[in-house]
């Protein structure tokens, strides 16, 4: 029943584990001074937008208790939004509302939950019970992302989003993550979301596990994990890329996500990423790390970097990035 | 960014590890600290009883005790006399147990006891601060010849104070002696002749008295032993064969110029010796001696009884975080809240392992159902966990009530455990709950418990007691160990199967 891999093996493969990411890369690259900047998300925002780098559009922030109570009259018109912890980590403390029926808020799991219910979730946020630390915190109130439907069918109930670890400014490793019914709605991993990797080189799925274990089809609508390949994809890259700039951090992950009117979107800056991405992969990240490492001359612009990364992954012809909106979809393709 | 060379890092941490065990082993050698729990160290229990008849009149007896004998250190020293007043006086060298009465008649017995403990430290002979000069000694013809001739012989043969001794006492005991050894001998015993012509040769020299250790002998008597002054100090020589130095199972009980025993008010008087061998563990020993060595200062048997109790307890928390490193560095197991685990393991220690493990279970698992109903409050997080606190005292006043009215005093130290704590645990494992479900609060409590388990067993461990309380330094190698633990980068034990799905790579 037990299955263990032998130490060699991952060394062979290039396992990057838990200690080693944790001295080699984080702290030996991540200015601790940064990492505000991104257990922020208020601040991360603020700091991304002015690199280009587009986020969820920003509603309402609310950083006191008394504002809770004028919650009520300025969400009156909202039909959809997204309540987040700004220190929050791991999508702790995240509430996503999708509509509204009569005077409760729903959920994208369906269910329903009256706004004492969102009130008390913003005095916990407040009060910093999702902070790291337990530090005091503020709510942020974001638009509702709409995901891209030709993205959005794969998922069950929640929006999925692509995860991109960017070292020293070079996108190394992607990976798509899909909502489940096991999962509730969310893309996390370890809860049972579908980790599908993505070749760096094209946006094509490579491999899709789940708990760790590979699969072919979507557990909940059976769709075929394998066709999915990501437009925009030399876009995406460049987005993630230039987050380096905005944040100087140098070992992190990207969590973009794809909205059907505004694009690719950031979502959210990880100081910390975790290794699943490796399994979803199928490949270890060391090698690519270390060819990075190993760079004589370093790429300047993001530009470079995802050519170089491109490149690497197998790219033979990559075109200009293009940043294709679907509803402009039918011009690009004429 | 920046890389710093690693062997400034290694160095530091290897010296700090060597310095720890290197203060350690001196600990052990100079003060005797045993490595193990309950070992035991032999010590000479030494009676002396002094018999005598009382006129009737004020009674004064003193007796000559031991004053730094070489080879032992004293443990104990007490009396034993219904009715006298007893005292130990020192006067320039000659350490004395004087006992006084104003009045008694008839037969009196008066008793002295000392332990010993053999100690290979004090082997060597202290030296003395003033030099000595020989005493007077007057010879009358013809033995003062007799005794140049011996003296001229033995000089011959030596070149020191110490071979010309070897010589004198091989010369007085040969078996064929010439007519002045003869001579000398006729009118007094070995040792006191030997004290006479040394003294006459210009050499300082005394008589001391030796006590025979043997186990559980009785009516011992002092035999004589021969102490000469080499100018720096004296030199033990045994006047029957000639052999320096101070036998393992010899006690010297007198080595002072002066009576052995003076009674005043009393007559007939009598001294003899006892002994039994003993054992006592040898931290005892260490612990009496803690307060005169200068080395002892630095032990912690020095402080008060109370903190010392403090510092058995806080001294082992090195050990916990040590095993939480451990599972969590190279095991991987994971825990809800970091050092929550050596806290647990602390009141473990307190509680013991089942009944702790019992009464925590049951004071998180009901607190778990008050917050559930806390939760549906609508609180603010600060007065939530507050209230938490309260209910968390209210279940420990509860469990602690039902157990004792039940009959089981284990209830009780449910006190033991750090309230604040609990009521995080309960929070953190209530938004658990909510947020990743059942599963994971099982698998992060179950995780706490077992490394607050293991911690627990290696804090419980009777060797981790003694040698974090009696080698304090030791936890400087800890700190090494943890540091070194800290430059780990390879894989988790975990890892090595959370990874096992990537086998279908290779």
């Amino acid at each position: 029943m037990l299955d263990w891999i032998r130490p060699r093996a991952l060394n062979q493969l290039g396992m990057l584990s838990m200690n080693k990411r944790n001295i080699d890369y984080i702290a030996r690259y991540n200015d601790r001074r940064a990492y505000p900047l991104v257990d922020n998300k208020l601040q991360t925002k603020l700091v991304v937008d002015e690199y280009e780098v587009a986020s969820p559009e920003l509603l309402q922030v609310v950083s006191e208790q008394h504002e809770i109570g004028h919650f009520r009259e300025r969400v009156a018109a909202l039909d959809g939004f997204a309540i987040k912890p700004a220190k929050g980590s791991g999508g702790k403390g995240i509430l996503v509302i999708t509509g509204r029926e009569g005077d409760d808020f729903v959920k994208p799991s369906g269910a329903r939950v009256s706004l004492a219910d969102i009130e008390r979730h913003l005095s916990n946020i407040l009060a910093g019970l999702y902070s790291l630390g337990g530090s005091p915190d503020v709510a942020v109130i974001e638009a509702l992302v709409r995901c891209d439907p030709r993205l959005a069918r794969y998922s069950h109930e929640g929006v999925p989003d692509i995860r991109i670890v960017v070292f020293k400014g070079y996108p190394v490793m992607a990976m798509l993550r899909l909502a489940t019914h096991a999962s509730d709605g969310k893309a996390n991993l370890h809860q049972g979301a579908v980790g599908v990797g993505l070749n760096l080189a094209n946006g094509q799925a490579l491999n899709a596990v789940q708990f760790d274990r590979p699969i072919e089809q979507h557990p909940d609508n059976g769709l075929n994990l394998a066709d999915i390949r990501i437009d925009n994809w030399h876009y995406l890259l460049n987005m993630s890329s230039r987050c380096y700039e905005a944040t100087g951090l140098g070992y992190m992950g990207v969590d973009l996500v794809v909205d059907e009117t505004r694009g690719p979107l950031l979502l959210e800056l990880n100081a910390r990423p975790g290794l699943a991405i490796q399994i979803a992969n199928g490949q270890g990240l060391l090698p690519r790390l270390k060819a990075i490492e190993g760079l004589k001359r370093p790429h300047l612009t993001p530009e470079e970097r995802v050519h170089w990364a491109m490149t690497q992954a197998g790219a033979d012809h990559i075109s200009a990035p293009q940043r294709s909106l679907p509803e402009l979809e039918p011009a690009f393709q004429a | 960014m920046i890389r710093h060379s690693k062997t400034p890092f290694y160095l530091a941490t290897l010296l700090l590890i060597a310095a720890g065990l290197a203060l350690a082993v001196l600990r052990h050698l100079q003060m005797g600290v045993p490595w193990l729990p309950g070992e035991q160290q032999p010590v000479w229990l030494v009676e002396a009883r002094i018999d005598f008849q009382a006129w009737g009149e004020p009674v004064s007896v003193n007796l000559n005790i031991p004053d730094q004998p070489p080879g032992f250190y004293t443990l104990t020293e007490q009396a034993a006399s219904p009715g006298y007043g007893f005292a130990i006086t020192d006067h320039q060298g000659d350490r004395r147990a004087e006992w006084n009465i104003r009045e008694a008649i008839g037969p009196q017995t008066l008793y002295f006891k000392t332990r010993l403990v053999p100690d290979e430290y004090a082997r060597e002979p202290m030296p003395t601060d003033t030099s000595v000069k020989p005493y007077e000694v007057f010879m009358e013809e013809p033995a003062a010849t007799a005794a140049r001739g011996l003296l001229q012989q033995a000089e011959a043969r030596s070149s020191d104070a110490a071979s010309l001794t070897r010589e004198l006492i091989a010369l007085l005991n040969s078996a064929t002696p010439d007519q002045n050894t003869r001579l000398l001998l006729s009118d007094g015993t070995l040792a006191p002749t030997l004290y006479k012509l040394l003294n006459f040769a210009g050499i300082p020299a005394r008589l001391a008295d030796g006590l025979q250790l043997e186990d559980a002998r009785r009516q011992q008597t002092l035999q004589p032993w021969l102490q000469i002054h080499d100018g720096q100090r004296w030199l033990t020589f045994n006047p029957r064969t000639g052999v320096q130095g101070v036998p393992e199972d010899v006690l010297l009980w007198r080595q002072a110029e002066g009576s052995l025993l003076d009674v005043t008010g009393g007559t007939a008087s009598t001294v003899r010796f006892s002994m039994l061998r003993q054992t006592v563990p040898a931290l005892q020993i260490v612990r009496a001696e803690a307060n005169e060595r200068a080395f002892g200062s630095l032990s912690l048997y020095q402080l008060p009884v109370e903190q010392q109790g403090m510092f058995r307890m806080l001294l082992l928390l090195p050990f916990g975080a040590l095993v939480v490193c451990v599972m969590r560095i190279l095991v991987g197991i994971k825990t809800s809240g970091t050092f929550m685990p050596v806290l647990i393991a602390v009141a473990f220690v307190q509680t013991s392992l089942l009944p702790g493990l019992a009464a925590f279970l049951s004071v998180v698992t009901l607190g778990l159902l008050m917050r559930g109903y806390l939760s549906s409050l609508n609180l603010l997080l600060v007065s939530r966990i507050s209230a938490l606190i309260i209910l968390v005292l209210f279940i420990t006043a509860g469990i602690s009530i039902i157990g004792y009215q039940m009959g089981f005093s284990t209830g009780m130290t449910v006190t033991f455990f750090p309230m604040v704590i609990l009521a995080w645990t309960i929070e953190r494992m209530s938004i658990l709950w909510e947020e990743e479900g059942a599963h994971e609060v099982l698998i992060q409590g179950a995780g706490s418990l077992i490394v607050a388990t293991l911690a627990y067993l290696v804090m419980r461990a009777p060797l981790a007691e003694h040698i974090s309380f009696n080698f304090p330094e030791l936890h400087l190698v800890v700190l090494g160990l943890i540091l070194l633990l800290g430059q780990y980068t390879g894989y988790k034990l975990t890892e090595l199967r959370r990874f096992a799905p990537m086998k279908r790579y290779q």
